[in-house]
């Protein structure tokens, strides 16, 4: 682990210290779902309602370790793709949705369950080629349960 | 009628690798090779186009459309750069394409470039993976890193042995020792691409293309104006362009390309062609697992088949289906905006009986340039004119 992997996982926070944000997916008219949020979702329904996924678990689908990392990322880079299972009680609604995010370990295997843990900074702003301006850093990395 | 199909008259590509020359220097290189292949002079150009990614982000260079045409002597010509990330070639060729088809252009020049190499590798890879979504670059995704992703996932669910991936490096460096153009011109071993350091795991150094410097033209005309330089020529029979989801993870299947599936469709019925009908093909192998994914999404190969393909043998040079006689973008290099036009050079010089000890039978050909993670995909068919 460097110096820099360390400084961003001790920025972790838990529920009672901060105001975390939902990680929110999106329920378009047509009953898809999908993470991140686009003006439309893929036949061009309009979104209609948020779910939030912070509190609920995943299934890694895949995972990577990334060891040729950008400027201003942590190296290694742990990374997943996750299911979330919504079981939801509407029968015309998409019951899974799917998120890519950092892990808080190497050591997972796919079909593992983990849960969002908030980081206010997942990689240096204002390092990499985008401006800092231009979108948010902080986010959700997968923990195993 | 047949004088309204597109026509190829020249082919050029410069030595891919790490170049002293800006991307200036190396359009103008491939540009002017390319007219002097086919005796075509630069005041006969009509259009002018220039596939780029990120000239502006690499060098800090804009207008290299204008440039081009300014210092090749095309002045009048209507000139445009085509983005398209990794992709941008192949872009390049079905713009080039529907400005003859369109009877808007009688010669239309493509050349595509990018310099890179003066770059870090993580500085590269930045201006890479800054066409991801916001969502995925905070988590400083890579382009490596979505590969590794879906490395594991086919490995684990098609049950494909680690070693049938490193086979397509093997394969592909194979290869590119008989291209004088090529980036990497020496043979690796198994032992040497499993041993490699891991990049993202379970891919390896030697799962994943070189960072490049270099540039290729082909020049475009209608078949009627083609017979009046030249009786070898190629003919485009078909090309398409498709799009999958921008956000990776969104995808139903992360073992299905759906741009590759669209496009190969499109670009099958466009042509007449099948997948059974190509005899050569030019993949996007930016990555090893990508050579799977292309095979199978153009049919070539059954979903979590194209594994068993390559360890057979089939896509050797002397197999059933050459696939990236060029050494393709894992040994010939990948300057981002060149590769689709490379890929063209390549089809181009196999059909025409030119490519020297890489030379195949084959009378039909077919390139798919990938561009981001398969967020969008240009696939064309080639077949000799007549």
């Amino acid at each position: 682990m460097t110096d820099h992997e360390s400084t961003i996982d001790h920025e972790s926070t838990t529920d009672d210290e901060r105001d975390e944000p939902p990680m929110e997916a999106v329920r378009y008219a047509d009953g898809s779902i999908g993470f991140p949020r686009h003006h439309r979702g893929p036949n061009g329904a309009k979104p209609v309602d948020t779910v939030d996924l912070s509190e609920r678990t995943a299934t890694v689908v895949t995972w990577t370790t990334s060891t040729a990392t950008p400027p201003g990322v942590r190296e290694p880079n742990h990374l997943a793709i996750v299911e979330f299972d919504l079981d939801l009680e509407d029968d015309d609604a998409d019951s899974t949705v799917r998120a890519l995010g950092q892990l808080t370990t190497g050591t997972v295997e796919s079909g593992e369950t983990v849960r969002p843990v908030y980081v206010p900074e997942l990689r240096e702003p204002g390092v990499g080629i985008k401006l800092t301006e231009s979108q948010s850093w902080d986010g959700y990395r997968f923990e195993p349960v | 009628m047949d004088t309204d199909r597109v026509a190829i008259i020249g082919a050029s590509m410069t030595q891919f690798g790490q170049r002293e020359a800006w991307i200036r220097e190396l359009l103008a290189e491939a540009a002017l090779a390319c007219l002097e292949d086919a005796g075509v002079e630069p005041g006969d150009l009509d259009h002018c186009y220039v596939s780029n990614m990120s000239s502006g982000e690499f060098e800090g260079q804009g207008g290299i459309m204008n440039m081009l045409a300014h210092d090749i002597g095309a002045l009048g010509a209507y000139t445009q750069r085509v983005d398209q990330t990794s992709s941008s070639g192949g872009a390049g060729i079905y713009a080039a394409w529907q400005s003859i088809a369109s009877g808007a252009s009688d010669m239309t020049l493509l050349v595509g470039g990018e310099k890179m190499t003066h770059r870090t590798t993580g500085e590269s890879t930045d201006i890479i993976a800054s066409i991801t979504h916001p969502e995925e670059y905070k988590h400083g995704v890579t382009l490596p890193s979505f590969a590794g992703m879906t490395a594991r996932h086919y490995l684990e669910r098609f049950d494909a042995p680690r070693e049938s991936l490193a086979k397509v490096a093997v394969k592909n460096h194979r290869n590119g020792v008989d291209n004088p153009h090529a980036q990497f011109r020496t043979e690796v071993d198994l032992e040497t691409v499993l041993e490699s350091p891991i990049v993202a795991d379970p891919l390896r150094l030697y799962d994943f293309c070189p960072i490049t410097d270099g540039s290729a033209a082909l020049l475009l005309c209608p078949e009627s104006v083609a017979r009046e330089h030249t009786d070898d020529y190629v003919v485009i029979s078909g090309v398409a362009g498709a799009t999958d989801t921008h956000v990776v993870h969104e995808r139903p299947d992360p073992t299905v390309m759906n741009g590759v599936v669209e496009s190969g469709q499109a670009a099958y019925e466009m042509s007449g062609y099948g997948p059974e009908d190509i005899e050569v093909a030019e993949l996007h192998d930016m990555f090893t697992i990508l050579e799977f994914l292309q095979m199978e999404g153009l049919s070539f190969a059954e979903q979590g088949a194209a594994w068993e393909l390559v360890a057979a043998g089939v896509t050797d040079r002397d197999g059933d289906l050459p696939i990236n006689t060029s050494g393709g973008l894992k040994s010939k290099g990948h300057p981002l905006g060149a590769s689709g036009v490379a890929q063209g050079v390549e089809i181009y010089e196999q059909l025409l009986g030119s490519a020297g000890p890489r030379q195949v039978d084959a009378d039909v050909g077919l390139c798919c340039n990938v561009g981001g993670f398969g967020n969008c995909v240009i696939t064309t068919i080639m077949e000799v004119g007549a």
